[in-house]
């Protein structure tokens, strides 16, 4: 019996796309493979709860507290600035208030966008806003320049749970009475909590691991964070230097500190999932 | 007094949107107007054009920076391509459904990871088999090259490419897939025919996507494609890329004159292709949403 050429390409084709998945999953599984094999060994306690002392850079006693501490206070600081700015946009963007309109499309088009522009342009733009104020590099200006990227991130985000609201709950809502505010505040916003939290853990772990738009706008510190105007370290620059030094420990550190920020990023992911997963039954469909 | 509350809020909504919503536009005239000196100064094509970047002899030509940005993300792009249409395939049409779930939420952590941590899993692990790779060819290499460049980024825009590809693939409607399977096609002939007939224009937006990120990804990039401003002639050459062309020069953009005029000017070349690229992924996607609504 000869082959039949249509189940032929149908094999080829099932090997070829099962292959491609697998490459794909397993890209995923070597970056978090390489990074726990070179930076576990290097990883200590004292990495981990200690700023650099002297000779740090040359293979010197310390470790990279100074950029953990100063990663947190940058995310936090953007993330709460975008909360505050971004969910009265997601909220605008309801049905209730511009719907389907033009300028809702325009709007959604220009966050896309906004969504697009590389990080290391934010930085550049950072700098030049912070060139005209006489900032000097320093936590606030990091602050800024990262809600700026954060805001598209979580405003796309809050805009797709905002989207899931059955409008009937709304409808009930307006039917006892409610005007659009109270509809928004009491009854939407309750209904898409999990959402909300998840989209701002999302914005969270995109403004920590962000390197090239606070490259120019928060410095490097070997010092704790002590206030708004002064440089701050952060973890995804920590790596970047550590590992632009010729000395091999430095580098061993440059790994550490990589796992540090993936280990972070990772158990942010979870989070967000197990936020959604059990909260999700507490939500009316 | 409820009404009066709900106006103020909608007032300061509208006022929070359209602030939010013109967050490009002050990005495109803080940098054309930063960027203003040398354009004036320069004619475009010569700023575009040409090859020779002296800034000391107050030569600025981007164009090896604008191949070597070209060349990274073709290579990415040349790779990322049919693997994750592929993907996306299975995923949206052949995988059973608790595949399909573990799959996504491990494809979505790709797009999580920072950027910084590819470029050192670059150096770790791609440079190395980048150098076997060259060795094969004869060529011996650094390792940082476009190519390595090219796989980094090809695995950072995976999960781009990847979510939307697959989002348009399951919106083909079902009945162009049981027309096939009445016409007695195979399940691949069904899938070729809503890949070809149906997702296409989604697929080519979702490339425009990845393809606009790749181009302005800068820390990954920078720590593996070796930042040799010169234009690469094959992909075992370094490049020096334009955004890693901002983030190098930083610290001497000021002793220069015109020099972060001409940084400024690279950022603004980023974002009016990041601009195009969005514009015509967004008109793509609309008239496809458009074309099954009605």
């Amino acid at each position: 019996m000869r082959p039949n050429p249509r189940r032929v390409e149908e094999n080829i084709f099932k090997v070829l796309m099962i292959a491609s998945t697998t490459i794909v999953v397993s890209s995923l599984l070597i970056v978090f493979a390489v990074v726990i094999i070179k930076g576990a060994p290097a990883l200590s306690l004292e990495m981990i709860t200690s700023t650099p002392k002297g000779g740090y850079y040359l293979g010197g006693e310390g470790g990279i507290l100074n950029a953990i501490t100063g990663s947190l206070c940058l995310a936090f600081g953007a993330t709460i600035l975008s909360i505050i700015l971004a969910l009265p946009v997601a909220l605008y963007l309801q049905r209730d208030y511009i719907g389907k309109s033009k300028f809702a499309r325009a709007v959604r088009f220009s966050l896309d966008v906004a969504f697009g522009v590389p990080s290391i342009v934010y930085g550049v733009f950072g700098f030049i806003i912070m060139l005209y104020l006489g900032m000097k590099a320093c936590l606030l200006g990091g602050i800024f320049v990262l809600t700026l990227l954060e805001l598209p991130i979580m405003i796309r985000a809050m805009d797709e749970v905002i989207k899931t609201v059955p409008p009937a709950l709304k409808e009930s809502s307006y039917a006892i009475g409610a005007n659009r505010l109270e509809t928004t505040l009491r009854v939407v916003l309750k209904q898409i909590f999990p959402g909300i939290v998840s989209a701002v853990i999302l914005a969270f772990g995109r403004g920590i691991g962000d390197a090239a738009s606070i490259l120019f706008t928060t410095g490097y510190t070997d010092r704790l964070p002590q206030s708004l105007f002064d440089p701050v370290a952060s973890l995804p620059l920590a790596v970047f230097f550590q590992l632009g030094t010729p000395f091999p420990e430095v580098q061993q550190r440059a790994y550490a500190s990589a796992l540090v920020l993936l280990v972070l990023v990772l158990v942010l992911s979870i989070l967000s999932r197990i936020v959604t997963a059990k909260y999700k039954r507490y939500v009316v469909r | 007094m409820r009404r009066i509350k709900d106006l103020v809020a909608n007032r300061l909504m509208l006022g929070v949107t359209i602030f939010v919503s013109l967050l490009v536009v002050f990005i495109a005239i803080g940098l054309i107007t930063k960027s203003w000196p040398i354009m004036s100064l320069k004619p475009l094509p010569e700023l575009l054009f040409s090859s020779t970047w002296s800034p000391m002899n107050g030569s600025f030509g981007f164009w090896p920076f604008i191949v070597g940005t070209l060349t990274v993300t073709a290579v990415a792009m040349v790779i990322a391509i049919p693997l994750c249409i592929l993907t996306a395939l299975f995923l949206a049409e052949y995988a059973p459904n608790h595949i399909r779930n573990t799959m996504k939420p491990i494809i979505d952590l790709l797009a999580g990871i920072p950027s910084v941590v590819y470029g050192l899993v670059g150096i770790l692990a791609v440079i190395p088999v980048v150098r076997e790779i060259a060795a094969i060819f004869g060529i011996s290499t650094t390792g940082y090259n476009v190519l390595t460049g090219g796989i980094v980024l090809a695995i950072m825009v995976f999960p781009i490419i990847i979510a939307i590809s697959e989002e348009v693939i399951k919106n083909v409607p079902n009945d162009m897939r049981e027309v096939s399977f009445a016409l007695g096609a195979t399940k691949w002939q069904a899938t070729k025919l809503v890949f070809a007939r149906g997702a296409l224009p989604g697929i080519i937006a979702a490339i425009i996507l990845g393809f606009s990120r790749a181009f302005g990804e800068t820390m990954a990039v920078l720590m593996v494609v070796g930042n040799v401003a010169k234009t690469p002639s094959s992909i075992f050459d370094p490049a020096y890329p334009l955004a890693a062309l901002i983030a190098n020069n930083y610290g001497e953009m000021m002793s220069i004159p015109l020099y972060d005029s001409a940084i400024m000017f690279a950022a603004l070349i980023l974002l009016v292709v990041v601009v195009l690229f969005n514009l015509a992924a967004s008109y793509i996607l609309i008239k496809v949403e458009n074309r099954y609504a009605s």
